[in-house]
C-alpha cells in the first residue's frame, strides 16, 4: 500500500512541471522581438489585421502583465493552445491529428532501444574483457556519437536508394489502399528506418548503462549467496541479477524521455512521418511561434506521462520503494 | 596532475580521440588558408563526385564539400566549446549556491534545476533560436539553457558530500569566509569531475548544434555541418557524398570527444578506474 502511496507523491510533482512549463511559455512569448500579438499571429504580414487585434483581445495583451498571465493560464488549462493561422486550425486539433504517428515512432524506437540495450549490456558485460565485450564497446560508441538526423539519410542511400528494400519515406504507400494486415505489414515496412535513426542513440547508452549497472552487482553478497548455494551461471544472471541491474537503466530511460521527443523532431522531418515532429519543422519554417509553444507543452505532458509510467515500472519492480 | 596525465597517455582509445580533435583543430585554423574564397564560393561543376581536384565532391551549387567541412569544424568547434562552458560556469555557480547554503534555496534551485532536466532539450533550445533569431550567439545561448543542469547537480552533490569533511570543518573553525570556502576548498576538489563531465557536454553541445542547423537554425551566414547535410539532402538520390562527409565529420569529431571525456574520467577519477 505504501508503495502507491509513493506513486501518488509522484503524481503530483508532476503538477508542478506542466505548471512551469506554462509560466515559461509565457514568458518566451515576451522574450520575442515585437508586440506579443503579432508573434503570436506568425511571421509578421502572414495574419490579417483582425486576427491580431482578436488574439490581442483574447490574450488581454492590453491588460496588465498579471492580468495576461491569468488569461494565458486559463486557456492552457482548458487546453485552449490557440489559433494556427498559418493552418487555419486551431493548435491543439492540429497537435492531436500528429500525435499517433508520434507516439509509434517513438514507443517502437524507445522499446527496441530498451530491449536490444539491455541485452547487450547483459551479453558484455557477462563476457567481460573478451572479444565479444570489446566489439559490443566499440559499436556503442560509434552509436553513441552518430547524429540520428544523419543516419537517417545514411540508411535511404542504402536501403532504399541502393537495395531498394524499404520506402524512403511517409508512413503508408495510401497510394495502394492496403486494408488490415496488409496496411499493418506496409506501415511497419515505413517504420522500420526512422525507428533505427532514433532508436540507436537510445540503444548505446542504454547498453552501456546495462553493461556498467551488471559489473556492480557482481560482487555483491546476494550474487555470492547464489553461487554458493550452486545455482547455475544462467539462473544467477537472468534470475537474480537482471532485475536489479536493470533498474538504473530504467532511471535513465525516464531522464531520457524528454530527448526522445527531440530526436524525433528531426528523424520525422527526415522521413517524412507525418507526426508531431514535421508539424513542427513546418511551423519552424513559417515562423508559427504559437502552434510551436503548443507543441512544446504537449510533448512536456508526454514526458511527464512517460515520467509517470517508469515510476510506475519502478514501484513494481522494486519492492523497497516506500513513500 | 603529471600522474593524471600518465594515466591518460596509457588509454590508447584516449590519445587516439586526442589525436584526433588535434587534427580537427588544426584543420579549422587551417581553413582560411587552404579555402581562401571560402565554403560559400562556387568552385567547380555542380555535383561532382569525389575526385583529386575535390577529394569529398561539389554539391549542387557547385560549392567544394571538403572546404565546407573544414569551415563546418571551425564552427562545431566554437559554438561546442562556448556553449559547454557557458552551461558549465551557470551550472556550477547555481549547484554550488544549492550545495553550500543548503535549506530552503537549496530545495528551490534543485526543483528548478529537474524541471529544466524533464523537459524536451531541444524543443526547448529550437524555440530559444527561433525567438532570439538564429545566430553564432543565439545557437550558443540555446544550448547552453538546456546544457547546465547535469553540472548543477553534479557540483551540488561534490559540494553536499565535501561539506562535512573535516578539513571544511577545519577552515570553518579558523574563521575562514563563505566564499573562501567556495573557491579555495571545495570548488577545487570537484574541479575533476567538472572537467570530465564538461568535456562530454561540448559532444552534446555539438550533436545539438548539428540537429538545430539541420533543421535550419543556424546562423545562415556561417558554414556548419548541419548546414550543408539539410542543403545535400535534396541530391540525396543522385550525391550521396555532399551529404555522408560532413555527418562522418560529427561522427568523428563527437567520438573522439567521448573517448577523450572517458579517458579524463579514467585518470583523474581513479576511484572509478575498477568498472
Amino acid at each position: 500500500m505504501r508503495r502507491w502511496r509513493y506513486f501518488g507523491y509522484r503524481l503530483l510533482l508532476a503538477v508542478p512541471v506542466i505548471f512551469g512549463i506554462l509560466i515559461l511559455n509565457f514568458f518566451l512569448i515576451r522574450l520575442a522581438p515585437g508586440d506579443a500579438a503579432s508573434v503570436l499571429a506568425g511571421e509578421s504580414g502572414a495574419a490579417t489585421p483582425e486576427y491580431t487585434e482578436l488574439l490581442r483581445q483574447k490574450f488581454g495583451l492590453d491588460r496588465p502583465m498579471p492580468e495576461q498571465f491569468i488569461a494565458y493560464i486559463t486557456a492552457a488549462l482548458h487546453f485552449d493552445l490557440g489559433f494556427s493561422f498559418r493552418n487555419d486550425s486551431p493548435v491543439l486539433d492540429l497537435i492531436l491529428e500528429r500525435l499517433g504517428p508520434t507516439l509509434l515512432l517513438m514507443s517502437t524506437a524507445f522499446t527496441m532501444a530498451l530491449a536490444l540495450g539491455t541485452l547487450l549490456g547483459l551479453l558484455a558485460a557477462v563476457a567481460r574483457n573478451t572479444w565479444r565485450d570489446a566489439a559490443i564497446s566499440v559499436a556503442t560508441l560509434i552509436c553513441y556519437a552518430t547524429p540520428g538526423f544523419w543516419l537517417g539519410l545514411m540508411l535511404i542511400v542504402v536501403f532504399s536508394l541502393t537495395l531498394g528494400w524499404l520506402p524512403t519515406s511517409g508512413f503508408e504507400n495510401i497510394a495502394e489502399g492496403y486494408e488490415g494486415w496488409e496496411r499493418v505489414r506496409d506501415i511497419a515496412l515505413h517504420l522500420v528506418m526512422p525507428a533505427m535513426a532514433l532508436g540507436l542513440f537510445y540503444l548505446a547508452l542504454y547498453t552501456r548503462v546495462m553493461r556498467a549497472s551488471m559489473l556492480e552487482q557482481t560482487g555483491m553478497d546476494y550474487v555470492v549467496t547464489a553461487r554458493a548455494k550452486g545455482q547455475t551461471e544462467t539462473r544467477i544472471v537472468f534470475g537474480h541479477m537482471l532485475r536489479n541491474a536493470f533498474l538504473p537503466v530504467l532511471t535513465m530511460a525516464g531522464v531520457q524521455a524528454g530527448n526522445l521527443i527531440g530526436g524525433s523532431i528531426v528523424v520525422e522531418t527526415v522521413f517524412g512521418w507525418p507526426g508531431v515532429g514535421t508539424l513542427a519543422f513546418t511551423a519552424l519554417q513559417s515562423r508559427d511561434l504559437n502552434l510551436l509553444l503548443g507543441i512544446f507543452f504537449i510533448s512536456a505532458c508526454i514526458v511527464v506521462a512517460i515520467n509517470l509510467i517508469v515510476e510506475l515500472l519502478y514501484v513494481l519492480l522494486d519492492p523497497r520503494i516506500q513513500a | 596532475m603529471p600522474d593524471g596525465l600518465r594515466r591518460f597517455a596509457r588509454n590508447r582509445m584516449a590519445v587516439l580521440g586526442a589525436i584526433v580533435i588535434a587534427i580537427i583543430v588544426l584543420v579549422s585554423i587551417l581553413a582560411p588558408f587552404l579555402y581562401p574564397k571560402g565554403a560559400f564560393s562556387l568552385a567547380g561543376q555542380p555535383l561532382q563526385p569525389p575526385s583529386l581536384q575535390f577529394p569529398l565532391g561539389t554539391d549542387a551549387l557547385g560549392r567544394d564539400v571538403a572546404a565546407g567541412v573544414a569551415e563546418g569544424a571551425r564552427t562545431s568547434l566554437l559554438i561546442g566549446i562556448a556553449a559547454a562552458l557557458s552551461a558549465v560556469i551557470f551550472g556550477a555557480v547555481i549547484g554550488g549556491i544549492a550545495g553550500y547554503y543548503r535549506g530552503t534555496v537549496d530545495i528551490v534551485l534543485m526543483r528548478v534545476t529537474e524541471f529544466f532536466q524533464t523537459i524536451p532539450a531541444f524543443l526547448l533550445a529550437m524555440l530559444l533560436v527561433v525567438i532570439l533569431s538564429p545566430s553564432l550567439l543565439s545557437v550558443i545561448i540555446a544550448i547552453a539553457v538546456v546544457s547546465w543542469p547535469g553540472i548543477a547537480r553534479l557540483v551540488r552533490g561534490e559540494f553536499v558530500a565535501l561539506g562535512g569533511r573535516e578539513f571544511i570543518l577545519a577552515s570553518l573553525g579558523l574563521g575562514a569566509s563563505g566564499p573562501r570556502i567556495i573557491f579555495r576548498h571545495l570548488l577545487p576538489n570537484c574541479l575533476s569531475a567538472i572537467i570530465t563531465v564538461g568535456s562530454l557536454l561540448v559532444a552534446t553541445a555539438i550533436l545539438l548544434e548539428t540537429g538545430l542547423a539541420f533543421l535550419g537554425l543556424g546562423d545562415p551566414n556561417i558554414m556548419s555541418w548541419g548546414l550543408q547535410i539539410s542543403a545535400g539532402r535534396v541530391s540525396l538520390r543522385t550525391a550521396w557524398w555532399v551529404c555522408t562527409f560532413p555527418g562522418i565529420a560529427i561522427l568523428l569529431t563527437v567520438l573522439s570527444i567521448n573517448l577523450v571525456g572517458d579517458g579524463l574520467n579514467e585518470a583523474l577519477n581513479p576511484r572509478l578506474r575498477e568498472r
